[in-house]
């Protein structure tokens, strides 16, 4: 059907995205490795020379680098856990029969659209302080001693405020998949004996792979670069102690401005989010072929 | 006897259901009802739920004091014309890649798709630079061009698995019957491909409209919309609970309503229709 004029038509077409897409990808991305190989830093305009490895020996070998890239790990795993079963156990409820769906779903779904930085400064003032927060009136009303949340834990505090904003999309997205669900299969397996908890784990479960893979996919990219919510509560600290990969190359070159040292810093994220990308893209492409 | 039980396990989870979705929902209510407080009315130990002084001053504060308007008119400008742009230029691709597929098309949205994760920050001091040298820092143009390329990615993804779905037999059929080419676009395709133009378009405003990495760094005073004046009640003025709350509901009151009316298109244009 499609002739050589529609074909050429096409790619007249599609050029314009695929052009600025590809100038988006490359020109920042030369810069920054060229910027990875200088010593550059904006306090010290025409200094600049090339230093070969220098940035990414610094940066490699800096203890607040192995913290980042654990807190990014600790920060990434940790959300994808609690929405990923939250979200299976919200999804499951949520598919049963009840009164008033369409407001229930309204108010789960709600989190996801409120900004970083409201979400972040509403639960770090006005939840967690550990003077005038509603969790510190709770714990004195309980005779407890208030917790002070971002003193004491301050990864575990933005892990469960970043998952307070993605637990919404998880469940939205496994509840649409299980209604997807063949409810004769569910029937048949009951009638053959099939407990609810097996038939949880043999029908409903694989069902949700799927799902589940998206789910993970499509958060993991996001949450890699969680950015405000650390920016606003605890700006990285104490320390480093919540300090993840893309805020220390934040800091590194726009509050330190050393753009060599962050160039390189940027570089090891690509790395590193090429790594997790490739290993994703392979999970979902199995998954999306089936 | 049956049914008495079915009845009965509905009532079970209409409880359970409902009391999750407060749980959920709490944070945003308590952020709306504290924003109607006076301060101290929104510090008060035991709390106050609903009984208390309804007041507007916060803001009439929040309002005088940062010029809170320009900040909003920042992100409506930034998200609407973002998307606006990046639906121009995504429409024409997404439309040839689904009625024209050749062998790469395949790959090419894939490779899109590969751009979506780039992160940000490893280009972070390039554009800094660039948006420095071009005195596009603090403007809503340079956010503008930032927020069109990243979330071009999604927009065309979203718009192809829409067109991808009108059938192809149709147009044949419209031909037959002797419809032009004029015709044909404007009778047959454009109404079918309204509403996933429509969807995408939502989808996208919600996206950028709380988009908090560029917003936060190329930003200072100008065009900051309302993601980075939020920011700047980090301290010490957030300890203000009442007008915290007040900035806090304004900024996320449009984009929440929007949201609740793009729920089901959200799902399926943020899993890149793998999920419907």
């Amino acid at each position: 059907m499609a002739t050589k004029h529609s074909r050429a038509a096409a790619r007249l077409m599609i050029s314009p995205a695929v052009l600025l897409l590809l100038g988006w990808m490359i020109v920042p991305l030369a810069m920054t490795l060229y910027f990875s190989f200088q010593r550059y830093n904006l306090l010290m305009p025409g200094m600049e020379e090339w230093t070969g490895l220098a940035n990414y020996q610094y940066f490699l070998t800096d203890p607040a680098f192995f913290d980042a890239l654990t807190n990014t790990l600790l920060l990434v795993g940790g959300v994808l856990l609690v929405t990923i079963i939250g979200g299976v156990l919200l999804a499951l409820l949520l598919d049963q029969p009840f009164f008033g769906q369409g407001v229930v779903r309204i108010l789960v779904i709600a989190p996801f659209f409120v900004m970083p930085t409201v979400s972040a400064l509403v639960w770090k003032n006005m939840f967690l302080n550990p003077v005038n927060g509603l969790f510190a009136h709770a714990a004195k009303a309980l005779g407890l001693q208030p917790y002070d949340f971002f003193a004491q834990a301050p990864l575990a505090s933005i892990i469960g405020i970043v998952s307070w904003q993605w637990l919404p999309f998880a469940t939205l997205i496994l509840l649409t998949a299980l209604q997807s669900l063949d409810q004769e299969q569910l029937e048949a397996a009951e009638m053959d004996g099939a407990g609810p908890l097996s038939r949880f784990f043999h029908i409903m479960l694989p069902h949700l792979a799927r799902a589940i893979t998206v789910v993970i996919l499509i958060q993991t990219i996001f949450l890699l670069s969680v950015f405000a919510e650390i920016l606003v509560t605890t700006n990285g600290g104490p320390g480093t102690a919540s300090t993840n990969l893309t805020y220390l190359i934040y800091a590194q070159s726009l509050l330190q401005f050393d753009v060599g040292g962050g160039s390189a810093g940027g570089v090891v994220a690509i790395v590193l989010a090429n790594i997790v990308a490739i290993f994703l893209m392979r999970m979902i492409g199995k998954n999306l072929e089936a | 006897m049956a049914r008495q039980v079915k009845t009965r396990s509905k009532v079970i989870v209409t409880i359970a259901a409902w009391a999750v979705g407060i749980a959920i929902f709490f944070p945003i209510l308590w952020t709306v009802i504290t924003s109607f407080k006076s301060e101290a009315d929104a510090i008060a130990d035991p709390p106050v739920f609903l009984f208390f002084n309804w007041t507007l001053e916060n803001y009439v504060t929040v309002q005088e004091r940062s010029d809170y308007f320009n900040h909003f008119m920042n992100s409506v400008v930034i998200s609407v014309g973002s998307t606006l742009i990046g639906l121009l230029i995504a429409v024409p691709a997404a439309w040839a890649m689904a009625f024209v597929p050749g062998k790469r098309t395949k790959d090419l949205l894939m490779w899109m798709l590969s751009t979506k994760m780039l992160p940000p920050v490893g280009v972070l001091v390039p554009l800094y630079l660039l948006f420095r040298d071009a005195g596009l820092l603090d403007t809503r143009i340079g956010l503008v061009i930032v927020l069109t390329l990243i979330n071009l990615p999604i927009i065309i993804w979203m718009l192809y698995t829409y067109f991808r779905e009108i059938p192809g037999e149709i147009l044949e059929a419209a031909r037959m019957d002797g419809a032009t080419l004029k015709a044909e676009i404007l009778y047959v395709l454009t109404p079918m491909a309204v509403p996933g133009i429509a969807s995408t378009l939502l989808l996208n405003i919600i996206l950028a409209w709380n988009e908090a990495f560029w917003t936060l760094n190329l930003t200072a005073a100008n065009a900051a919309p309302l993601t980075a004046f939020i920011a700047s009640y980090s301290s010490p003025e957030g300890l203000f609970y009442a007008k915290l709350s007040a900035a806090s509901t304004m900024a996320i009151a449009p984009i929440l309503i929007m949201g609740w009316f793009s729920q089901k298109q959200l799902v399926r244009g943020l899993t890149f229709g793998a999920v419907k």
